[in-house]
């Protein structure tokens, strides 16, 4: 659990960050959203204290983030950074090996760590391992970047825009990979965005900061029903709405009983993924199957559209 | 490795220098129509491997101390607590390079007398500029992500310097130490006027007594080391820029 109670940064006179209280649960995605400015990475970088706090205490698991030296705090905290941050002098098993290194984990135990990651990853370690950074596409120095921040087997992972430099396509890919693995690892993820499609994707509860204020703290569904301001608002995008809404739950829960011909859906995709189905090839219904491929039911235009309209205050 | 034109050049060239060192009388022929009145064709008050090694040594030991103040200097003024130090350094590292070396000799020797000792102060001084600014270049202008990932991975200060910030930046402080050696044999030639054994004896030798081979010969020695040298140490520069992904891969 990580406690951020009362946290301001001032620079001089200006104020990036402005007390700013938080609780992030523990296992769970939280995702900052902001534009440029707004101290959403100051707020990021004040939990493994890369920068300073004018005052406020962050506690982490209960205990004040200040009573270990900085550079030790680090180690315990994964740090993945836009553009990765690799080192360029280093292959990239050595890359990954850095946090244990520095920990004096035994030569066993490195190796082991980074060919698990590696794989984890879908790198061959073999072929991987001793390549240098600069060999490597943007997705794999990325992927990189994101196993040497998990290396240590750290309980909280701290992310900046990690995904920002890369394509669409492998952008997506590499969200489903963090997903996959905050759920295998039980890593607490901070991240920080200033994609609110991200945000939404990725996160259990959002953070939403503007001029260093905090202006809504919630879960996607509470942020896109309710939106706490009109700079929520906007950020959270009306056109996109009620699609961003309906894509936060799976079919599964919108299933009706009763057949539907054509295709199945599985259970698991999202009711948006549903929805596009059903306008893109004009069927009135789609049947759902479960993970097994058993018909469970069907899903409807109408009852879609009556989910994607704004929840009941 | 295929082995490319460039390359066999400058081996030939080796193996033709160190011959020449060996065996001088052997190249007699080729210096014969320089000389005059039946004067020695080659040099013959000493043994010019002996005066190409003492060159190289006394170039060595300059360089090693410049580079390790130059490259020290850069360091303290690149930490947080040194920036203050950062004009008081550079004016001195500018004096040494403004200084021209014959005044260093001519103030050194009344100091430490003649020999080795005011020629290696000389090109000490000489020598600390280069270093120091491509240091300094090198230690300013490691890419900020890296630098950050460096902190947030959790090294401490010393960690950071040697294991991150040194390495990155080796390309160009060595390039800085090549242009500092380039420079340094050629000016060691002078130390031979308050009686430092260098190939400047030679040259010395073949002015003081009109023969145009000795003054050849000396210079033509430092000229090949110079390039030679020059060349070795590029060549280690962009192995490691290379491997960094620096430079393309050629």
């Amino acid at each position: 659990m990580i406690e951020i109670e009362n946290i301001t940064k001032r620079y001089g006179a200006a104020t990036v960050v402005n007390n700013v209280s938080l609780v992030v649960e523990p296992r769970t995605v939280t995702v900052i959203v902001g534009t440029s400015g707004s101290g959403k990475t100051t707020l990021m970088r004040m939990i493994n204290r890369l920068v300073e706090p004018t005052s406020g205490i962050i506690k982490l698991d209960g205990e004040d983030n200040r009573t270990l030296p900085g550079y030790e705090l680090r180690r315990r905290i994964g740090y993945a950074i836009q553009g990765h941050g690799l080192f360029p002098h280093r292959t990239v098993a050595q890359n990954i090996a850095v946090v244990p290194e520095l920990l004096s984990w035994d030569k066993a135990r490195i190796d082991g760590r980074v060919s698990e990651l590696l794989s984890l990853f879908q790198l061959d370690p073999e072929t991987f391992g001793p390549r240098y950074p600069h060999e490597l596409s943007g997705g794999q120095q990325q992927r990189i970047g994101v196993a040497r921040a998990l290396a240590a087997e750290p309980n909280v992972l701290l992310m900046d825009e990690p995904f920002g430099a890369l394509d669409p396509v492998i952008r997506s890919k590499a969200q489903e990979d963090l997903l996959a693995i905050q759920k295998r690892f039980g890593t607490t993820i901070i991240l920080v965005t200033h994609d609110m499609e991200e945000a939404i994707h990725l996160g259990h509860k959002i953070a939403v900061m503007d001029g260093g204020n905090l202006l809504q703290y919630a879960t996607p569904a509470e942020i896109l029903a309710n939106p706490a301001t009109d700079f929520v608002a906007t950020l959270v995008g009306t056109g996109d709405r009620p699609f961003r809404f309906l894509s936060l739950s799976p079919a599964g829960d919108a299933v009706e009983p009763g057949n539907a011909e054509g295709e199945a859906i599985p259970a698991s995709a999202t009711q948006r993924d549903a929805l596009a189905e059903l306008l893109w090839s004009g069927r009135p219904a789609l049947p759902v199957v479960n993970d097994a491929g058993k018909a469970i039911g069907r899903v409807t235009v109408e009852g879609l559209v009556k989910r994607a309209s704004r929840p009941a205050a | 490795m295929k082995l490319r034109f460039p390359t066999i050049l400058r081996i030939g060239i080796l193996v033709l220098l160190i011959v020449f060192l060996v065996r001088p009388e052997w190249f007699e022929p080729v210096f014969r129509p320089l000389t005059q009145n039946n004067a020695p064709v080659i040099y013959n008050q000493g043994s010019l491997l002996t005066l190409t090694l003492l060159h190289l040594r006394t170039v060595a030991i300059a360089t090693a101390g410049a580079t390790i103040v130059a490259v020290a200097l850069a360091i303290l003024v690149t930490r947080s607590f040194g920036v203050e130090f950062l004009p008081l350094s550079r004016s001195l590292v500018n004096i040494g390079q403004t200084f021209p070396p014959v005044a260093v000799l001519a103030l050194a020797v009344p100091a430490v007398g003649f020999g080795e000792k005011p020629t290696l102060i000389a090109l000490f001084l000489y020598g600390l500029l280069p270093i120091f600014e491509n240091s300094l270049t090198g230690l300013t202008t490691l890419p900020p992500t890296v630098t950050d990932a460096a902190r947030g991975v959790g090294m401490t200060g010393w960690q950071r310097l040697l294991k991150v910030e040194l390495p990155l930046a080796m390309p160009i402080i060595l390039a800085g130490i090549r242009l500092s050696v380039t420079i340094n044999l050629a000016t060691a030639t002078i130390g031979s006027t308050v009686a430092a054994k260098t190939l400047g004896e030679v040259i010395i030798a073949g002015l003081q007594s009109n023969n145009l081979s000795f003054v050849l010969q000396g210079g033509l020695i430092v000229g090949v080391l110079a390039v030679l040298i020059y060349d070795g140490l590029s060549a280690i520069e962009s192995f490691i820029s290379r491997r960094m992904g620096l430079l393309q891969q050629s």
